[in-house]
Protein backbone atom coordinates (compact mmCIF):
# COMPACT_ATOMS: atom_id res chain seq x y z
CA UNK A 1 0.00 0.00 0.00
CA UNK A 2 2.58 2.54 -0.68
CA UNK A 3 0.44 4.91 -2.31
CA UNK A 4 -1.78 5.36 0.48
CA UNK A 5 -0.29 8.27 1.02
CA UNK A 6 -1.01 10.60 4.01
CA UNK A 7 -3.26 12.57 1.57
CA UNK A 8 -5.36 10.17 0.87
CA UNK A 9 -6.10 9.05 4.76
CA UNK A 10 -6.96 13.01 5.48
CA UNK A 11 -9.24 12.76 2.08
CA UNK A 12 -11.07 10.38 4.01
CA UNK A 13 -11.29 11.67 7.07
CA UNK A 14 -12.36 14.99 6.16
CA UNK A 15 -14.68 13.15 3.35
CA UNK A 16 -16.81 10.73 6.06
CA UNK A 17 -16.76 13.95 8.67
CA UNK A 18 -18.78 16.20 6.18
CA UNK A 19 -21.05 13.10 5.25
CA UNK A 20 -21.38 11.94 8.73
CA UNK A 21 -21.54 14.92 11.60
CA UNK A 22 -24.58 16.41 10.32
CA UNK A 23 -26.16 13.26 10.74
CA UNK A 24 -24.30 12.58 13.85
CA UNK A 25 -25.36 16.02 15.67
CA UNK A 26 -28.69 15.76 14.65
CA UNK A 27 -28.99 12.64 16.61
CA UNK A 28 -27.55 14.11 19.66
CA UNK A 29 -29.40 17.07 19.56
CA UNK A 30 -32.56 14.76 19.74
CA UNK A 31 -31.94 13.45 23.14
CA UNK A 32 -31.76 17.61 24.67
CA UNK A 33 -34.37 18.73 27.00
CA UNK A 34 -34.24 21.97 26.23
CA UNK A 35 -36.69 22.91 23.54
CA UNK A 36 -33.83 25.60 22.25
CA UNK A 37 -32.39 22.96 19.78
CA UNK A 38 -28.65 24.50 20.06
CA UNK A 39 -28.42 25.05 23.63
CA UNK A 40 -27.40 21.68 25.47
CA UNK A 41 -29.88 21.47 28.90
CA UNK A 42 -29.11 17.90 29.51
CA UNK A 43 -30.37 14.40 28.43
CA UNK A 44 -33.67 13.37 28.18
CA UNK A 45 -36.01 11.19 26.07
CA UNK A 46 -39.04 13.63 26.04
CA UNK A 47 -39.04 14.80 22.70
CA UNK A 48 -39.77 11.05 21.90
CA UNK A 49 -42.44 11.10 23.84
CA UNK A 50 -43.79 13.47 22.54
CA UNK A 51 -43.92 12.49 19.12
CA UNK A 52 -45.96 9.26 19.94
CA UNK A 53 -48.43 11.43 21.40
CA UNK A 54 -48.34 13.50 18.13
CA UNK A 55 -51.22 11.83 15.76
CA UNK A 56 -51.14 13.80 13.01
CA UNK A 57 -47.18 12.57 12.58
CA UNK A 58 -48.38 8.94 13.39
CA UNK A 59 -51.19 9.48 10.79
CA UNK A 60 -48.81 10.79 8.42
CA UNK A 61 -46.40 7.78 8.88
CA UNK A 62 -48.76 5.43 8.91
CA UNK A 63 -49.95 6.89 5.05
CA UNK A 64 -46.46 7.54 4.14
CA UNK A 65 -45.85 3.29 5.02
CA UNK A 66 -48.66 2.45 3.53
CA UNK A 67 -47.96 4.47 -0.08
CA UNK A 68 -44.26 2.65 0.42
CA UNK A 69 -45.11 -0.84 0.26
CA UNK A 70 -47.93 -0.39 -2.20
CA UNK A 71 -45.89 1.74 -4.91
CA UNK A 72 -42.62 -0.42 -4.54
CA UNK A 73 -44.39 -3.62 -4.86
CA UNK A 74 -46.31 -2.62 -7.87
CA UNK A 75 -43.26 -0.57 -9.13
CA UNK A 76 -41.26 -3.97 -9.31
CA UNK A 77 -43.40 -6.24 -10.58
CA UNK A 78 -44.04 -3.53 -13.29
CA UNK A 79 -40.32 -2.55 -13.54
CA UNK A 80 -38.91 -6.47 -13.81
CA UNK A 81 -41.62 -6.84 -16.70
CA UNK A 82 -40.35 -3.63 -17.81
CA UNK A 83 -36.12 -4.47 -17.47
CA UNK A 84 -37.47 -8.06 -19.20
CA UNK A 85 -38.84 -6.45 -22.40
CA UNK A 86 -36.07 -3.97 -22.34
CA UNK A 87 -33.71 -7.07 -22.29
CA UNK A 88 -35.14 -10.04 -23.76
CA UNK A 89 -38.41 -9.01 -26.38
CA UNK A 90 -35.55 -8.25 -28.83
CA UNK A 91 -37.18 -5.43 -31.81
CA UNK A 92 -41.12 -4.24 -31.47
CA UNK A 93 -42.81 -1.05 -32.63
CA UNK A 94 -42.19 1.87 -30.18
CA UNK A 95 -39.37 -0.05 -28.44
CA UNK A 96 -37.14 3.69 -28.89
CA UNK A 97 -40.15 5.21 -26.95
CA UNK A 98 -40.02 2.49 -24.61
CA UNK A 99 -36.55 2.96 -23.62
CA UNK A 100 -36.94 6.56 -23.30
CA UNK A 101 -39.85 6.67 -20.84
CA UNK A 102 -37.68 4.29 -18.65
CA UNK A 103 -34.91 6.40 -19.03
CA UNK A 104 -36.64 9.69 -18.47
CA UNK A 105 -38.21 9.71 -15.10
CA UNK A 106 -35.09 9.22 -13.71
CA UNK A 107 -33.71 12.47 -15.38
CA UNK A 108 -36.80 14.43 -15.08
CA UNK A 109 -37.03 17.36 -12.59
CA UNK A 110 -39.55 16.66 -9.88
CA UNK A 111 -41.40 19.41 -9.91
CA UNK A 112 -42.49 18.78 -13.32
CA UNK A 113 -43.29 15.07 -13.10
CA UNK A 114 -45.54 16.12 -10.14
CA UNK A 115 -46.97 18.98 -12.24
CA UNK A 116 -47.85 16.92 -14.99
CA UNK A 117 -49.20 13.79 -12.55
CA UNK A 118 -51.68 16.72 -10.81
CA UNK A 119 -52.87 18.16 -14.16
CA UNK A 120 -53.95 14.28 -15.48
CA UNK A 121 -55.18 13.93 -12.25
CA UNK A 122 -57.56 16.73 -12.43
CA UNK A 123 -58.38 16.10 -15.70
CA UNK A 124 -59.28 12.85 -15.67
CA UNK A 125 -61.27 13.59 -12.08
CA UNK A 126 -59.68 11.29 -9.96
CA UNK A 127 -59.96 12.51 -6.55
CA UNK A 128 -56.63 13.49 -5.06
CA UNK A 129 -55.61 11.04 -1.97
CA UNK A 130 -53.62 7.73 -1.45
CA UNK A 131 -54.07 6.12 -4.32
CA UNK A 132 -53.33 8.91 -6.59
CA UNK A 133 -49.96 9.09 -4.32
CA UNK A 134 -49.56 5.64 -5.39
CA UNK A 135 -50.09 6.17 -8.83
CA UNK A 136 -47.38 8.61 -8.73
CA UNK A 137 -44.74 6.82 -6.80
CA UNK A 138 -45.19 3.89 -8.92
CA UNK A 139 -44.49 5.32 -12.14
CA UNK A 140 -41.06 6.91 -11.18
CA UNK A 141 -39.99 3.84 -8.85
CA UNK A 142 -40.66 1.50 -11.62
CA UNK A 143 -38.03 2.81 -13.74
CA UNK A 144 -35.37 3.02 -11.09
CA UNK A 145 -36.73 -1.01 -10.52
CA UNK A 146 -35.94 -1.82 -14.22
CA UNK A 147 -32.42 0.10 -14.65
CA UNK A 148 -31.95 -2.03 -11.36
CA UNK A 149 -33.15 -5.76 -12.79
CA UNK A 150 -32.14 -5.08 -16.37
CA UNK A 151 -28.50 -4.84 -15.35
CA UNK A 152 -28.45 -8.29 -13.68
CA UNK A 153 -30.39 -9.80 -16.70
CA UNK A 154 -28.17 -8.58 -19.22
CA UNK A 155 -25.00 -10.21 -17.73
CA UNK A 156 -26.68 -13.53 -17.22
CA UNK A 157 -26.04 -16.15 -18.96
CA UNK A 158 -28.99 -16.81 -21.62
CA UNK A 159 -28.08 -20.46 -22.25
CA UNK A 160 -29.56 -21.34 -19.09
CA UNK A 161 -32.85 -20.24 -20.11
CA UNK A 162 -32.99 -21.83 -23.04
CA UNK A 163 -31.50 -25.17 -21.82
CA UNK A 164 -35.06 -24.60 -19.36
CA UNK A 165 -37.18 -24.53 -22.07
CA UNK A 166 -35.31 -27.73 -24.21
CA UNK A 167 -36.15 -29.85 -21.15
CA UNK A 168 -40.09 -28.72 -21.66
CA UNK A 169 -40.46 -25.92 -19.32
CA UNK A 170 -42.89 -23.58 -20.60
CA UNK A 171 -41.47 -19.77 -20.70
CA UNK A 172 -43.24 -19.04 -17.71
CA UNK A 173 -42.06 -22.06 -15.58
CA UNK A 174 -38.47 -21.60 -16.94
CA UNK A 175 -38.81 -17.79 -15.71
CA UNK A 176 -40.29 -18.83 -12.33
CA UNK A 177 -37.56 -21.72 -11.79
CA UNK A 178 -34.56 -20.29 -13.51
CA UNK A 179 -34.26 -16.57 -14.63
CA UNK A 180 -36.83 -15.55 -11.24
CA UNK A 181 -33.63 -16.99 -8.67
CA UNK A 182 -31.05 -15.85 -10.56
CA UNK A 183 -32.03 -12.06 -10.68
CA UNK A 184 -33.94 -12.38 -7.38
CA UNK A 185 -31.05 -10.18 -5.66
CA UNK A 186 -31.52 -7.50 -8.25
CA UNK A 187 -35.57 -7.73 -7.70
CA UNK A 188 -34.82 -7.47 -3.77
CA UNK A 189 -32.69 -4.35 -4.42
CA UNK A 190 -34.99 -2.96 -6.81
CA UNK A 191 -38.06 -2.99 -4.18
CA UNK A 192 -35.96 -1.47 -1.28
CA UNK A 193 -34.89 1.13 -3.77
CA UNK A 194 -38.54 1.84 -4.35
CA UNK A 195 -39.47 1.83 -0.96
CA UNK A 196 -36.84 4.05 0.29
CA UNK A 197 -37.75 6.66 -2.75
CA UNK A 198 -41.49 6.38 -2.29
CA UNK A 199 -40.85 6.90 1.76
CA UNK A 200 -38.50 10.06 1.07
CA UNK A 201 -40.45 11.89 -1.37
CA UNK A 202 -41.54 15.42 -0.75
CA UNK A 203 -41.99 17.13 -4.04
CA UNK A 204 -44.40 14.90 -6.18
CA UNK A 205 -46.47 13.71 -3.22
CA UNK A 206 -46.94 17.55 -2.36
CA UNK A 207 -48.41 17.78 -5.92
CA UNK A 208 -50.80 14.34 -5.92
CA UNK A 209 -52.01 14.33 -2.43
CA UNK A 210 -55.18 15.81 -0.90
CA UNK A 211 -56.54 16.70 2.47
CA UNK A 212 -57.22 13.45 2.76
CA UNK A 213 -54.04 11.42 2.70
CA UNK A 214 -50.44 13.76 3.79
CA UNK A 215 -47.48 11.89 3.98
CA UNK A 216 -44.96 12.21 6.65
CA UNK A 217 -42.17 14.22 4.07
CA UNK A 218 -44.87 16.50 3.31
CA UNK A 219 -45.61 17.02 7.16
CA UNK A 220 -42.03 17.33 8.22
CA UNK A 221 -41.62 19.99 5.83
CA UNK A 222 -44.15 22.01 6.90
CA UNK A 223 -42.81 22.19 10.04
CA UNK A 224 -38.96 22.54 9.12
CA UNK A 225 -40.07 25.43 7.16
CA UNK A 226 -40.73 27.19 10.40
CA UNK A 227 -37.06 26.31 11.82
CA UNK A 228 -35.73 23.37 13.86
CA UNK A 229 -37.78 21.86 15.88
CA UNK A 230 -36.92 19.31 19.09
CA UNK A 231 -39.67 16.50 17.57
CA UNK A 232 -38.50 16.67 14.04
CA UNK A 233 -34.95 15.93 15.59
CA UNK A 234 -36.42 12.76 17.77
CA UNK A 235 -38.06 11.59 14.33
CA UNK A 236 -35.26 12.41 12.07
CA UNK A 237 -33.40 10.19 14.61
CA UNK A 238 -35.78 7.21 14.24
CA UNK A 239 -35.68 7.23 10.90
CA UNK A 240 -31.83 7.50 10.39
CA UNK A 241 -31.49 4.53 12.79
CA UNK A 242 -34.09 2.75 11.04
CA UNK A 243 -32.15 2.57 7.83
CA UNK A 244 -28.92 2.54 9.29
CA UNK A 245 -29.89 -1.22 10.81
CA UNK A 246 -31.67 -1.60 7.48
CA UNK A 247 -28.87 -1.24 5.30
CA UNK A 248 -25.93 -2.84 7.47
CA UNK A 249 -28.31 -6.13 7.41
CA UNK A 250 -29.02 -6.14 4.06
CA UNK A 251 -25.24 -5.79 3.31
CA UNK A 252 -24.57 -8.71 5.52
CA UNK A 253 -27.08 -10.70 4.21
CA UNK A 254 -26.08 -10.43 0.72
CA UNK A 255 -22.00 -11.23 1.70
CA UNK A 256 -23.23 -14.31 3.38
CA UNK A 257 -25.05 -15.27 0.52
CA UNK A 258 -22.22 -14.44 -2.24
CA UNK A 259 -19.44 -15.95 -0.28
CA UNK A 260 -21.70 -18.96 -0.17
CA UNK A 261 -22.53 -18.86 -3.75
CA UNK A 262 -18.70 -18.75 -4.27
CA UNK A 263 -18.51 -21.67 -2.03
CA UNK A 264 -20.70 -23.72 -4.05
CA UNK A 265 -19.49 -22.30 -6.95
CA UNK A 266 -15.35 -23.62 -6.09
CA UNK A 267 -17.12 -27.54 -4.92
CA UNK A 268 -18.55 -27.27 -8.06
CA UNK A 269 -15.32 -27.01 -10.42
CA UNK A 270 -13.90 -29.25 -7.93
CA UNK A 271 -16.64 -31.79 -8.39
CA UNK A 272 -16.08 -31.69 -12.20
CA UNK B 1 -49.68 -13.47 -26.79
CA UNK B 2 -47.74 -13.77 -24.00
CA UNK B 3 -45.07 -11.36 -24.96
CA UNK B 4 -47.86 -8.50 -25.88
CA UNK B 5 -49.07 -9.00 -22.66
CA UNK B 6 -45.72 -8.33 -21.07
CA UNK B 7 -44.59 -5.46 -23.52
CA UNK B 8 -48.24 -3.84 -23.02
CA UNK B 9 -48.70 -3.38 -19.17
CA UNK B 10 -45.76 -1.45 -18.69
CA UNK B 11 -45.84 0.03 -22.14
CA UNK B 12 -49.23 1.94 -21.40
CA UNK B 13 -48.71 2.25 -17.88
CA UNK B 14 -45.68 4.52 -18.92
CA UNK B 15 -47.65 6.29 -21.42
CA UNK B 16 -50.94 6.73 -19.74
CA UNK B 17 -48.34 8.36 -16.33
CA UNK B 18 -45.58 9.80 -18.19
CA UNK B 19 -46.12 11.25 -21.59
CA UNK B 20 -50.10 11.61 -21.36
CA UNK B 21 -49.54 13.76 -18.47
CA UNK B 22 -46.51 15.89 -20.05
CA UNK B 23 -48.48 16.18 -23.16
CA UNK B 24 -51.13 17.93 -20.73
CA UNK B 25 -48.67 20.29 -19.49
CA UNK B 26 -47.95 20.94 -23.05
CA UNK B 27 -51.36 22.01 -24.01
CA UNK B 28 -52.26 23.84 -20.59
CA UNK B 29 -49.22 25.93 -21.05
CA UNK B 30 -50.33 27.30 -24.57
CA UNK B 31 -53.82 27.61 -23.01
CA UNK B 32 -55.22 31.23 -21.29
CA UNK B 33 -55.36 31.55 -17.63
CA UNK B 34 -59.22 31.57 -16.51
CA UNK B 35 -60.87 31.73 -13.04
CA UNK B 36 -62.86 28.31 -13.72
CA UNK B 37 -62.23 25.32 -12.60
CA UNK B 38 -59.83 23.76 -13.95
CA UNK B 39 -58.25 27.72 -14.16
CA UNK B 40 -57.68 27.57 -17.75
CA UNK B 41 -59.17 27.42 -21.07
CA UNK B 42 -59.80 25.93 -23.87
CA UNK B 43 -60.69 22.51 -22.41
CA UNK B 44 -60.73 19.72 -25.10
CA UNK B 45 -63.93 18.33 -25.59
CA UNK B 46 -63.83 15.06 -27.51
CA UNK B 47 -67.37 14.43 -28.17
CA UNK B 48 -67.13 17.60 -29.83
CA UNK B 49 -65.84 15.86 -33.01
CA UNK B 50 -63.05 16.79 -35.29
CA UNK B 51 -64.86 20.21 -35.59
CA UNK B 52 -64.27 21.29 -32.15
CA UNK B 53 -60.82 19.48 -31.86
CA UNK B 54 -59.89 22.23 -34.82
CA UNK B 55 -61.43 24.76 -32.76
CA UNK B 56 -59.64 24.03 -29.73
CA UNK B 57 -56.44 24.46 -31.88
CA UNK B 58 -57.15 27.82 -33.10
CA UNK B 59 -57.47 28.78 -29.56
CA UNK B 60 -53.90 27.59 -28.41
CA UNK B 61 -51.16 30.21 -28.60
CA UNK B 62 -47.91 31.07 -27.00
CA UNK B 63 -48.92 34.04 -24.94
CA UNK B 64 -47.52 32.60 -21.77
CA UNK B 65 -44.29 31.94 -23.51
CA UNK B 66 -44.17 35.68 -24.36
CA UNK B 67 -45.29 36.76 -20.73
CA UNK B 68 -42.22 34.72 -19.14
CA UNK B 69 -39.63 36.37 -21.57
CA UNK B 70 -41.41 39.78 -20.51
CA UNK B 71 -41.02 39.02 -16.61
CA UNK B 72 -37.62 39.30 -15.02
CA UNK B 73 -38.27 37.29 -12.47
CA UNK B 74 -38.14 34.24 -14.76
CA UNK B 75 -35.32 34.87 -17.12
CA UNK B 76 -33.61 35.33 -13.30
CA UNK B 77 -34.60 32.20 -11.77
CA UNK B 78 -33.61 30.31 -14.89
CA UNK B 79 -30.10 32.04 -15.42
CA UNK B 80 -29.40 31.69 -11.70
CA UNK B 81 -30.46 27.72 -11.32
CA UNK B 82 -28.24 27.56 -14.14
CA UNK B 83 -25.49 29.31 -12.55
CA UNK B 84 -25.95 27.89 -8.68
CA UNK B 85 -26.22 24.37 -10.31
CA UNK B 86 -22.77 25.04 -12.65
CA UNK B 87 -20.90 26.00 -9.94
CA UNK B 88 -22.43 23.33 -7.25
CA UNK B 89 -21.26 21.09 -9.64
CA UNK B 90 -18.01 22.33 -9.70
CA UNK B 91 -17.57 22.22 -5.70
CA UNK B 92 -19.16 18.63 -5.21
CA UNK B 93 -16.28 17.45 -7.93
CA UNK B 94 -13.85 19.53 -6.15
CA UNK B 95 -15.10 17.78 -2.82
CA UNK B 96 -15.74 14.34 -4.37
CA UNK B 97 -12.82 13.59 -6.39
CA UNK B 98 -10.17 12.84 -3.33
CA UNK B 99 -12.54 10.92 -2.13
CA UNK B 100 -13.56 9.08 -4.40
CA UNK B 101 -9.46 8.06 -5.40
CA UNK B 102 -8.39 7.62 -1.73
CA UNK B 103 -11.40 5.04 -1.84
CA UNK B 104 -10.26 3.32 -4.87
CA UNK B 105 -6.40 3.16 -3.66
CA UNK B 106 -7.84 1.78 -0.54
CA UNK B 107 -6.58 -1.97 1.01
CA UNK B 108 -9.34 -3.81 -1.25
CA UNK B 109 -10.56 -5.25 1.76
CA UNK B 110 -11.47 -1.88 2.81
CA UNK B 111 -13.06 -1.06 -0.20
CA UNK B 112 -17.02 -2.51 0.43
CA UNK B 113 -17.04 -1.00 4.25
CA UNK B 114 -15.84 2.72 2.40
CA UNK B 115 -18.43 2.05 -0.70
CA UNK B 116 -21.14 0.99 1.93
CA UNK B 117 -20.21 4.58 4.33
CA UNK B 118 -20.91 6.26 1.01
CA UNK B 119 -24.23 4.58 -0.10
CA UNK B 120 -25.65 4.34 3.79
CA UNK B 121 -26.31 8.99 3.67
CA UNK B 122 -28.14 8.13 0.19
CA UNK B 123 -30.69 6.05 2.00
CA UNK B 124 -31.24 8.28 4.29
CA UNK B 125 -33.90 10.67 3.78
CA UNK B 126 -32.88 13.33 1.56
CA UNK B 127 -35.41 16.23 3.90
CA UNK B 128 -33.71 14.95 6.94
CA UNK B 129 -30.03 15.63 5.49
CA UNK B 130 -31.32 19.01 4.53
CA UNK B 131 -32.84 19.65 7.84
CA UNK B 132 -29.56 18.29 9.71
CA UNK B 133 -27.84 22.02 7.83
CA UNK B 134 -30.38 24.23 9.22
CA UNK B 135 -29.10 23.98 12.96
CA UNK B 136 -25.83 23.77 11.54
CA UNK B 137 -25.82 26.93 10.05
CA UNK B 138 -28.29 29.22 12.20
CA UNK B 139 -27.46 32.42 13.58
CA UNK B 140 -27.43 30.86 16.82
CA UNK B 141 -26.45 27.87 15.47
CA UNK B 142 -23.48 25.14 16.55
CA UNK B 143 -21.11 26.27 13.66
CA UNK B 144 -21.38 30.09 14.96
CA UNK B 145 -21.20 29.00 18.20
CA UNK B 146 -17.68 26.81 17.65
CA UNK B 147 -16.56 29.82 15.74
CA UNK B 148 -17.09 32.66 19.05
CA UNK B 149 -15.89 30.46 21.04
CA UNK B 150 -12.71 30.01 19.33
CA UNK B 151 -13.13 33.70 19.00
CA UNK B 152 -12.42 33.59 15.35
CA UNK B 153 -15.77 35.73 14.76
CA UNK B 154 -16.50 38.57 16.73
CA UNK B 155 -20.55 38.10 15.76
CA UNK B 156 -22.13 35.40 14.55
CA UNK B 157 -21.83 35.42 10.52
CA UNK B 158 -25.46 34.94 8.66
CA UNK B 159 -24.95 31.61 6.63
CA UNK B 160 -28.44 30.37 6.47
CA UNK B 161 -30.88 31.72 4.32
CA UNK B 162 -28.04 32.66 2.11
CA UNK B 163 -26.68 31.14 -1.35
CA UNK B 164 -24.02 29.96 0.60
CA UNK B 165 -25.99 27.58 2.64
CA UNK B 166 -27.39 26.24 -0.55
CA UNK B 167 -24.30 25.54 -2.07
CA UNK B 168 -23.17 23.61 0.92
CA UNK B 169 -26.64 21.48 0.82
CA UNK B 170 -26.28 20.77 -2.64
CA UNK B 171 -22.51 19.54 -2.25
CA UNK B 172 -23.59 17.61 0.92
CA UNK B 173 -26.50 16.08 -0.60
CA UNK B 174 -25.26 15.15 -4.23
CA UNK B 175 -21.45 13.82 -2.58
CA UNK B 176 -22.73 10.28 -3.04
CA UNK B 177 -23.60 10.75 -6.91
CA UNK B 178 -20.35 12.14 -7.58
CA UNK B 179 -17.93 9.97 -5.28
CA UNK B 180 -19.48 6.26 -7.00
CA UNK B 181 -19.02 6.85 -10.39
CA UNK B 182 -15.78 8.28 -10.21
CA UNK B 183 -14.55 5.53 -7.71
CA UNK B 184 -15.91 3.07 -10.27
CA UNK B 185 -13.85 4.20 -13.11
CA UNK B 186 -10.89 4.69 -10.79
CA UNK B 187 -11.40 1.36 -9.31
CA UNK B 188 -10.45 -0.67 -12.52
CA UNK B 189 -7.51 1.43 -13.64
CA UNK B 190 -4.49 -0.18 -13.74
CA UNK B 191 -1.87 1.17 -11.20
CA UNK B 192 1.29 -0.15 -13.19
CA UNK B 193 0.15 2.46 -15.72
CA UNK B 194 1.46 4.91 -13.26
CA UNK B 195 4.20 3.20 -12.32
CA UNK B 196 5.11 3.05 -16.25
CA UNK B 197 4.56 6.61 -16.00
CA UNK B 198 7.00 7.75 -13.17
CA UNK B 199 9.65 4.86 -15.04
CA UNK B 200 9.14 7.50 -17.44
CA UNK B 201 10.59 10.63 -15.84
CA UNK B 202 7.00 11.88 -15.12
CA UNK B 203 6.57 13.20 -11.75
CA UNK B 204 3.27 11.82 -9.23
CA UNK B 205 1.51 15.23 -10.27
CA UNK B 206 2.67 14.88 -13.99
CA UNK B 207 1.25 11.01 -13.27
CA UNK B 208 -1.87 11.98 -12.30
CA UNK B 209 -2.82 14.59 -14.67
CA UNK B 210 -1.78 12.65 -17.74
CA UNK B 211 -3.06 9.46 -16.62
CA UNK B 212 -5.43 9.01 -13.74
CA UNK B 213 -7.71 12.01 -14.23
CA UNK B 214 -7.65 11.09 -18.27
CA UNK B 215 -8.81 7.57 -17.09
CA UNK B 216 -11.89 8.88 -15.13
CA UNK B 217 -13.19 11.25 -17.35
CA UNK B 218 -16.50 8.61 -18.04
CA UNK B 219 -16.99 9.18 -14.19
CA UNK B 220 -16.34 11.96 -13.90
CA UNK B 221 -18.67 12.93 -16.74
CA UNK B 222 -21.54 11.04 -15.53
CA UNK B 223 -20.66 12.73 -11.64
CA UNK B 224 -21.60 15.63 -13.44
CA UNK B 225 -24.52 15.13 -14.93
CA UNK B 226 -25.64 13.11 -12.14
CA UNK B 227 -25.34 16.34 -9.85
CA UNK B 228 -25.88 19.01 -12.59
CA UNK B 229 -29.21 17.90 -13.69
CA UNK B 230 -31.22 17.58 -11.09
CA UNK B 231 -30.34 20.47 -9.16
CA UNK B 232 -31.04 22.97 -11.63
CA UNK B 233 -35.16 21.79 -10.71
CA UNK B 234 -34.31 21.70 -7.03
CA UNK B 235 -36.97 22.54 -4.25
CA UNK B 236 -36.24 21.75 -1.31
CA UNK B 237 -32.44 22.92 -0.96
CA UNK B 238 -33.19 26.26 -1.75
CA UNK B 239 -36.24 26.14 0.34
CA UNK B 240 -35.08 25.10 3.50
CA UNK B 241 -31.91 26.72 3.18
CA UNK B 242 -31.95 29.22 1.04
CA UNK B 243 -33.29 32.98 1.52
CA UNK B 244 -35.51 35.54 -0.50
CA UNK B 245 -32.78 36.31 -2.29
CA UNK B 246 -32.21 32.30 -3.42
CA UNK B 247 -33.88 32.59 -7.12
CA UNK B 248 -34.34 28.96 -8.23
CA UNK B 249 -36.58 27.90 -10.85
CA UNK B 250 -38.01 24.44 -9.04
CA UNK B 251 -39.15 27.06 -6.46
CA UNK B 252 -40.93 29.66 -8.64
CA UNK B 253 -42.45 27.08 -10.48
CA UNK B 254 -44.10 25.20 -6.98
CA UNK B 255 -44.76 28.80 -6.13
CA UNK B 256 -46.64 29.63 -9.33
CA UNK B 257 -48.67 26.89 -9.05
CA UNK B 258 -49.39 26.23 -5.50
CA UNK B 259 -49.85 30.29 -4.07
CA UNK B 260 -50.85 31.56 -7.55
CA UNK B 261 -52.55 29.19 -8.74
CA UNK B 262 -51.59 30.05 -12.65
CA UNK B 263 -51.62 26.83 -13.75
CA UNK B 264 -50.98 27.75 -17.79
CA UNK B 265 -47.45 30.17 -16.08
CA UNK B 266 -46.59 27.22 -14.21
CA UNK B 267 -47.03 24.32 -17.60
CA UNK B 268 -45.59 27.40 -19.42
CA UNK B 269 -42.03 27.22 -16.55
CA UNK B 270 -41.85 23.63 -16.54
CA UNK B 271 -41.56 23.30 -20.64
CA UNK B 272 -38.87 25.54 -20.45
CA UNK B 273 -37.49 24.06 -17.74
CA UNK B 274 -37.42 21.13 -19.60
CA UNK B 275 -36.07 22.07 -22.78
CA UNK B 276 -33.41 23.57 -21.04
CA UNK B 277 -32.17 20.20 -19.57
CA UNK B 278 -32.95 18.13 -22.80
CA UNK B 279 -29.34 18.77 -24.13
CA UNK B 280 -27.54 17.95 -20.85
CA UNK B 281 -29.76 14.73 -20.22
CA UNK B 282 -29.03 13.69 -24.19
CA UNK B 283 -25.24 14.62 -23.94
CA UNK B 284 -25.68 12.16 -20.47
CA UNK B 285 -27.59 9.42 -21.96
CA UNK B 286 -24.96 9.28 -24.86
CA UNK B 287 -21.54 9.22 -21.90
CA UNK B 288 -23.81 6.13 -20.69
CA UNK B 289 -24.21 4.53 -23.66
CA UNK B 290 -20.36 4.45 -25.15
CA UNK B 291 -19.73 3.43 -21.44
CA UNK B 292 -22.12 0.56 -21.60
CA UNK B 293 -20.51 -0.40 -25.13
CA UNK B 294 -16.79 -0.09 -23.77
CA UNK B 295 -17.58 -2.26 -20.98
CA UNK B 296 -19.92 -4.87 -23.50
Amino acid sequence: MKRFSAFNVVSLTLGFAFLYLPMIILVIYSFNDSKLVTVWAGFSTRWYGELLQNEAFLDAAWVTIRVAVASSTIATVLGTMAAYVLVRAGRFHGRTLFSGMIYAPLVMPEVITGLSLLLLFIGIGLDRGIVTIILAHTTFSMCYVSVVVSSRLVSFDRSLEEAALDLGCTPFAAFRLVTLPIIAPAVISGWLLAFTLSLDDLVIASFTAGPSATTLPIKIFSAVRLGVSPEINALSTIMIGIVTVGVITASLVSKRASVKQQAEEQAAVRAT
Amino acid sequence: MRRLILIAVPYLWLLALFLVPFLIVLKISLSDTAIAIPPYTPTLDLAGGWAAFKDFLGQLDMENFVWLTEDDLYWKAYLSSVKIAFFATVLTLVAGYPIAYAMARAAPEWRPTLLMLVILPFWTSFLIRVYAWMGILSNEGLLNGLLLKLGLIAEPLTILNTNAAVYIGIVYTYLPFMILPIYSALEKMDESLLEAAEDLGCSRLQAFWLVTVPLSKQGIIAGCFLVFIPVVGEFVIPSLLGGSGTLMIGKVLFEEFFNNRDWPVASAVAVILLLILIIPIILFQRNEQKQREAEG
